[in-house]
């Protein structure tokens, strides 16, 4: 099977974009030849989407618009407790539903062959972990007639105490650094600062929901589904279901967006394929529901933060302490890392940094944009803030005087740091030398106006193990590889990579991504994949070259993998960040508004400057986003969310979105990589909605310390 | 229970037999193959699954399909003729104004069914003067977007590309 990015003929020809002040014509170029005058591709120009007109048409398929013959549906029955055991399920009424194919329950559905991961393993026994497990699906004709059938399956319980809620103590400590005494340095300095602060609960919430179509063949299974990684739900599948990885296919040309929940694989996929294996060989089709995602597709931890900073009267910072708390599923067990970043965001001999993991009856945690370093960030760039008040100093100025010389937990020298100058000119660009530093003191109007700044960071990895492929074809070049674009912007980034290693023009690159069927790649996540998927296709195209020089032979194909980074030893390496917000709060009302954004950054080479202006700019409008209004509520007496979906669980929409802007200073890290790419997709939502509570307090006096900023915290 | 119904879709009159409980929505996807308008709630809170019925916007997912019998559909998809895109839908493209794509045929939807309305001299929420003409700053374009959710976080760049669309 063929996977391109424009699936419908209509649109199957290249647009060469000829950028003009703002707008751009198009100028569209059979795809059999390139135009003649095109230079080579440098790294860093603003190039149109390739796959573009199938998005903005509708035409390009997701995972759950793939054609398939025959289908049918599935509907799931969740736990309606939070921990114990099914005691019995009357599947009768429901099998009597026309068109019902199936009922799985624990007591029939095919039994795994790895039992292991507890998350995946879906109706294996009868022991309940959370509210909103799977206990029974249904399998039918249609989705009403599943969904109908669903609705009657009757469930039995013997339901035992359960715990939801995140206090300030308690946990089994994940991780912890110490370097000098904290204790000491707070006992013996000139300021110093103490606070705990929470952030809630959270959910990615990609548009697309998770889907999945699963159908078994004599090969083996073939999953079209939504994930950030092919190769990623290949190797986690198929040993739950006793294949050899080759037996499972997995095709995700297109996909809507994730953000970390499309990860790494969840319960809803094998139970697709479990149900799949009772369809007679028919392809099964399943949609979780937005309601359904809030237990069942990941979340973010709810964390609690103490942060202890003590400063001299200069405001130089001599201790930073970080303590951290989240909650993990008692049924896996994942860690955040909240308390990270401070190990090198600021210089202080004294430093102590904790994490503490608490079981309990919760749905399983997992990645969601920037883990760790989005909760963290904002808490430690909210006492930051603070301390800089405290210190009397002007909270830019702050910062650059902690700036350290080398990361202070590694000692190691960093690759590249220009959180500096990333300061210097956010401050610049949004006037910060007028502003006045009191707070709660500019009124316009009913309205009350501050300004506020943080700092962003986010680790520069890459994952070994991705390889590509390029084959010289009727003048172009194709380039294959298991990649995935949730809306990044890889289609796109990665031909400009391919182009400029090869030295041609992006006109004659067709990327093929977004199958098994392409040489492994790494998973879209941790802000890797521009810098894994590339660093091989700069290496097949070097190998390309070297095989074949400028003149190769029709059909001509190099391979090329990933390679060690010597330097990866010798530095430390992260992206910087600055963000600046302007925010409005009324005074009588507490409603909050967010006029302005401005955000620095220094990520390393841009590679595509139109997508990442909007890759920034879309991390920055969700780090508003959770300053504003996101917030899953559980119910520690039922223990599920009780807002699941869209109607409760705000995200920001285009009434909060008001001017955003996002750039970057030129950073030319020799160190990273081969294309000396950081990464860019998280780094937008760290910091941002500490900015943004920075700029209330300034605006208002009142330091809000538990995310959401919502209107009723500023009324006192 | 069934029942014969037929849409015109894109201008294609379709017959299709449909499930009474069927939304508009899954019509569209389940039974026509339609992949444009989109799944992203079915509850109507985001936006995904809007597409022009007679004229006006609509979510889809709210509409059931038997009380829909006869109705003219535009999509994304149909908007665009041919090779050659809808005016919105090149803005779109020429301003980034998305990264998944999966809210994107529904905001091109909304957006040239709002530009109607605007057109029509309907108010929204932040309309000073309810008996001028609307003028469609960036303001009132949020204001009558704001159905239509982007995780990805496109919304400045959707405002710019609609308002080189309003007239
Ligand atoms: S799917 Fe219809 S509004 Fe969300
Ligand atoms: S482009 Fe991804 S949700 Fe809007």
């Amino acid at each position: 099977m063929r996977v391109s990015p424009r699936n419908s003929p209509a649109f199957g020809t290249e647009a060469a974009a000829v950028e003009t002040g703002g707008t751009s014509l198009a100028a569209v170029a059979p795809a059999e030849t390139a135009p003649a005058e095109v230079a080579p591709e440098r790294l860093g120009a603003s190039r149109e989407r390739l796959d573009g007109p199938a998005k903005v048409t509708g035409t390009a398929p997701y995972a759950y618009e793939h054609p398939v013959e025959e289908p049918a549906y599935l509907h799931p029955v969740q736990a309606t407790i939070a921990r114990g055991r099914v005691t019995s399920i009357d599947t009768g009424a429901a099998e009597a539903v026309p068109g019902v194919l199936a009922v799985l329950t624990h007591t029939n559905a095919p039994r795994l062959a790895d039992t292991e991961d507890a998350e995946l393993a879906v109706l294996q026994s009868d022991a309940v972990a959370f509210r909103g497990q799977f206990v029974a699906a249904v399998v039918a004709e249609t989705p009403e007639s599943a969904r109908h059938a669903a609705d009657l399956v009757r469930v039995g319980y013997g339901e035992q105490p359960h715990e939801v809620e995140l206090g300030p103590e308690g946990g089994t400590p994940a991780a912890r650094t110490d370097h000098g005494d904290l204790e000491a340095a707070m006992a013996s300095a000139a300021v110093v600062l103490d606070r705990t602060y929470t952030t809630p609960m959270q959910h990615n919430n990609p548009m697309e929901p998770h889907t999945t179509i699963a159908q078994w063949t004599a090969d083996g299974l073939t999953l079209h589904e939504s994930t950030q990684g092919v190769y990623s739900v290949r190797s986690v599948v198929a040993p739950v279901f006793g294949l050899d990885p080759e037996q499972v296919q997995v095709f995700a040309p297109h996909v809507g967006g994730g953000f970390g929940s499309k990860g790494l694989p969840h319960a809803p996929l094998v139970l697709t394929a479990l149900a799949a294996q009772r369809s007679g060989g028919r392809p099964v089709k399943f949609a979780v529901t937005r309601q359904q995602m809030f237990a069942l597709t990941g979340h973010r931890t709810p964390t609690s933060q103490r942060i202890r900073l003590a400063a001299d009267d200069r405001g130089r910072l001599s201790a930073i302490g970080h303590d951290a708390l989240e909650h993990t599923a008692r049924i896996k067990e994942f860690s955040e890392g909240s308390s990270t970043a401070s190990g090198i965001m600021y210089a202080a001999p004294n430093r102590r940094i904790t994490q503490r993991l608490v079981p309990r009856d919760v749905p399983v945690t997992s990645w969601m944009r920037a883990p760790g370093h989005c909760p963290g960030m904002h808490v430690l760039e909210t006492a930051m803030d603070e301390m800089a008040q405290a210190c009397g100093v002007d909270p830019v100025e702050f910062r650059i005087r902690n700036e350290p010389e080398l990361d202070p937990l590694s000692g190691k020298p960093f690759s590249s740091r220009n959180l500096v100058a990333c300061l210097r000119e956010g401050a610049r660009r949004f006037d910060w030398q007028r502003r006045d530093p009191a707070a709660g003191v500019r009124r316009e109007g009913d309205w009350l106006v501050g300004t506020g700044v943080a700092a962003s960071t986010y680790p520069t990895h890459v994952f070994p193990g991705s390889s590509a492929r390029i084959r010289y074809e009727g003048g172009r070049y194709a380039v294959f590889i298991g990649a995935a674009d949730l809306g990044t912007g890889a289609w796109t980034a990665l031909a400009q990579i391919a182009a400029e290693a090869l030295e041609v023009p992006f006109e004659v690159v067709d990327p093929h991504i977004g199958s098994t069927e392409f040489p492994t790649a790494t998973v879209a996540g941790g802000s890797t994949g521009i810098t894994s998927w590339g660093s091989a296709i700069v290496q097949a195209a070097t190998s390309f070259r070297d095989q074949y020089g400028t003149q190769p032979p029709e059909g001509a194909e190099a391979e090329g993998a990933t390679q060690p980074n010597p330097d990866a030893e010798r530095f430390s390496m992260h992206a910087f960040g600055a963000q600046f917000a302007e925010v409005r709060v009324h005074a009588d009302t507490g409603e909050i508004r967010v006029p302005r954004m401005l955000g620095v950054f220094a990520a390393g080479r841009i590679v595509n400057a139109r997508t990442a202006r909007s890759q920034l700019i879309g991390g920055m409008t969700m780090g508003l986003s959770m300053a504003l209004h996101e917030h899953s509520v559980l119910d520690s007496r039922f223990g599920h969310v009780v807002n699941h979906d869209f109607a409760g669980y705000h995200i920001a929409a285009h009434a909060d979105v008001d001017s955003i802007e996002a750039a970057w200073i030129d950073e030319h890290d020799p160190h990273v990589n081969p294309m000396g790419t950081k990464g860019i997709g998280e780094i937008g939502i760290v910091g941002a909605a500490a900015a943004v509570g920075n700029a209330a307090y300034h605006a208002t006096g009142v330091r809000v310390r538990d995310l959401p900023l919502t209107p009723e915290k500023f009324l006192r | 229970m069934e029942a014969e119904i037929a849409l015109t879709v894109d201008g294609t009159r379709r017959s299709l037999s449909v499930d009474t409980r069927t939304t508009v929505l899954d019509a569209l996807r389940e039974h026509l193959g339609a992949t444009s308008p989109k799944k992203g709630c079915d509850h109507g809170q985001c936006g995904a699954c809007t597409v022009l019925v007679d004229g006006r916007r609509v979510t889809t997912c709210l509409s059931l399909a038997v009380a829909h019998d006869g109705a003219e559909i535009t999509t994304a998809e149909g908007m665009a003729d041919g090779r050659e895109l809808h005016p919105m839908q090149r803005s779109f493209l020429d301003h980034d104004g998305f990264q998944c794509g999966y809210c994107t045929p529904g905001q091109v939807c909304s957006a040239v069914g709002m530009l109607a309305e605007a057109e029509a001299g309907w108010p929204s929420a932040v309309t000073d003067d309810l008996t001028a003409p609307v003028e469609l700053d960036e303001a009132e374009i949020r204001e009558r977007m704001s159905g239509n959710l982007c995780r990805c976080g496109a919304y400045s760049n959707i405002v710019a590309a609609i308002r080189e669309n309003v007239r």
